[in-house]
Order: structure tokens, then C-alpha cells, then sequence
């Protein structure tokens, strides 16, 4: 039985209500995937992005909601460290346009096609992403625990 | 003692007596003769201006502070909205390296004499977020600080207990017309 019956079926007999889901998608298939959602199965409200660092990638996470089911579905897309280029939902869900700008300060994750991609909680002149592991445990300023 | 009886006793350093060595007041009232460095600190002192401004939670403090039940405008404290106006600027809360530049920009704008209170923990050291990558460890590495109050936040008390000590400090001829 393939993955998503075996969900079906889980989410008819146990799943409260309302229902969330995480989708782990290819890098390509993000955008064709995001407008599915909204246009065919009305999932209209864009909640929030994240990202988590593994051991080899960064994972960027969508969280998107159907106003009428309260139903939530997160779109996640694994990006290796050497290359973090990921498509904007922005044209697909204008909500997303803050929350990638955030993602991108603190993560470093480059999403192309947004119109605005510039940092949105540190100062502009600001070096680094300092949520990623790599980043140095000391200050900017050089100042140590 | 009832909180409530008004009293009809000035208070404590709100007399000219209370900056100047020497007074001299004339008969009949209304005249007195002072060195004027005193009685400029004596003015300063008994109308502190600050410059409202709050960064986090210690911002909720001070607006207590500044209400009804605490009412810091019978010590002469009345908050004022532009930075041309101000005497003290307030550090109310945790200072981000994003927000430091505007607050120097924001004390320049200040008329001389003026005076900075760091309020709680996070303007005092950076406290807890001392070590983190945005905030900046204590507002005294932006802008010179006269007095700090310590607390994660200080009570309404505590901040008041603050501006005393400061307007003890410019009645003693502590940093004045700076």
C-alpha cells in the first residue's frame, strides 16, 4: 500500500481534528506543488517558514493552512550546504514574502524570485547567518562568555 | 501614616536650601539670593524631562512608573515625546546592536544638560543575552550612563528610587551641565 493511502487511512480513523501533514518535497517540484495546494485543494492561508540545519542540509519548511478545515500541511524541502538556493512561494502566497526574508537572515537560505530579499531582523551591514552551526560563538564585537 | 493625607511638607531636596550652601531670602518672600550654579542644579533637578522610550519588557515598569498609583509627575517628571525636549533618556530594556545606532542618534538630538538612566539587567550588562549574537552588552558601550537600576525588571519603585538618586546627583554637582 503506497505512503500517502496508509495516511489517508490513519487520518480517517485516528486523526483529530483539525489535521496536519508534512510533505518532504524535491527542490524542483516546490512551486508546481504550492500552487496545487492553493488552487485545487484550498489551501489559501500561508502560516509561517522555518528551516532546520541537519548533519548535510538545511531543511526549509512551509506551514500552510485550509481557513475552512483548519487543516495544516508543511511543504519541506532539504538543501545541501554548499548549495542553498531554493524557490520563493512569494508569487504563490504573498504572506511568505517576511517570513523567507527572516529564514534567509538567520539561515542564509538564497530564495530566488523574491522581490525583496534583504535581511529583516539583524542590520543590513551585518555578516553572517547566526542560526546555522558554523556560525562563531563569539560575538561580533569579539566579546566571549 | 495615611497614604492618602496631603501633606504639607515639600519634598526631600525640592528646597532651595537643599543645593545651595548659602540662602539668602528676603523679607516678605518671593526673593532670594544664591550662587546660580546651584540654582541652576536646583531647577535641573526638580524637572527632569525624560524622553519616552521603551525597548522591552522593563517598558512596562515605567509606564507603571509613570501612572496613577506611582504619578512621577509630583517629583517634576514628565515625560516628553520628541528628544529636543528631554533632559534623561530612560534604557528600557534589552539593547539589539540593530537598535544601538538609533539610540545614539537619539541621545545627540538631546539638549545639554542631559543625563541617561540604564533600567534592569539588559541595559545595565546584556544580562542573559549577554553573549548571544544581537543584543549589545549594556547600553553604556553606546552612550555614557549616570545612573543604573538593577532588576529583571526593577519594580515601579525601584526605577523611582532611580531618578532620586540622579536628582541627588545633579544637586551634589555630579556631572552637571554635561
Amino acid at each position: 500500500m503506497p505512503a500517502s493511502e496508509v495516511v489517508a487511512a490513519l487520518s480517517t480513523r485516528f486523526a483529530a481534528a483539525p489535521f496536519s501533514l508534512g510533505v518532504a518535497l524535491a527542490r524542483e517540484s516546490l512551486v508546481e506543488a504550492a500552487r496545487a495546494l492553493r488552487d485545487q485543494h484550498g489551501y489559501r492561508y500561508y502560516l509561517l517558514a522555518s528551516a532546520t540545519e541537519r548533519a548535510d542540509a538545511i531543511e526549509v519548511l512551509h506551514a500552510v493552512r485550509h481557513p475552512a478545515t483548519g487543516d495544516t500541511i508543511f511543504l519541506k524541502v532539504a538543501l545541501p550546504k554548499d548549495d542553498l538556493a531554493i524557490d520563493s512561494l512569494v508569487l504563490v502566497w504573498s504572506g511568505a514574502e517576511w517570513n523567507e526574508r527572516e529564514v534567509y537572515d538567520l539561515f542564509g537560505v538564497r530564495f530566488s524570485g523574491h522581490p525583496d530579499l534583504r535581511r529583516i531582523l539583524l542590520p543590513d551591514e551585518y555578516t553572517g547567518h547566526p542560526l546555522r552551526k558554523d556560525f562563531p560563538m563569539a560575538t561580533p564585537w569579539g566579546f566571549r562568555p | 501614616m495615611d497614604p492618602l493625607k496631603v501633606v504639607d511638607a515639600p519634598p526631600q531636596g525640592s528646597r532651595l536650601e537643599d543645593v545651595a550652601e548659602e540662602v539668602v531670602r528676603f523679607p516678605g518672600g518671593g526673593v532670594a539670593l544664591l550662587r546660580t550654579d546651584a540654582l541652576f542644579r536646583w531647577a535641573q533637578s526638580s524637572s527632569l524631562w525624560p524622553l519616552t522610550f521603551g525597548l522591552a519588557c522593563c517598558a512596562i515598569e515605567m509606564m507603571a512608573a509613570f501612572a496613577g498609583r506611582f504619578d512621577l509627575d509630583r517629583f517634576g517628571v514628565i515625560l516628553r515625546p520628541t528628544p529636543r525636549q528631554a533632559d534623561v533618556m530612560i534604557i528600557a530594556g534589552t539593547v539589539t546592536i540593530k537598535m544601538a545606532p538609533r539610540i545614539r542618534t537619539l541621545y545627540d538630538q538631546m539638549a545639554h544638560p542631559k543625563w541617561v538612566i540604564s533600567m534592569g539587567s539588559c541595559a545595565n550588562s546584556g544580562d542573559h543575552y549577554r553573549n548571544i549574537y544581537s543584543v549589545v552588552p549594556g547600553v553604556d558601550h553606546v552612550i555614557p550612563v549616570d545612573v543604573y537600576v538593577a532588576g529583571c525588571p526593577p519594580t515601579p519603585e525601584a526605577l523611582m528610587e532611580g531618578i532620586f538618586e540622579l536628582q541627588r546627583k545633579i544637586r551634589e554637582g555630579g556631572r552637571a551641565g554635561v
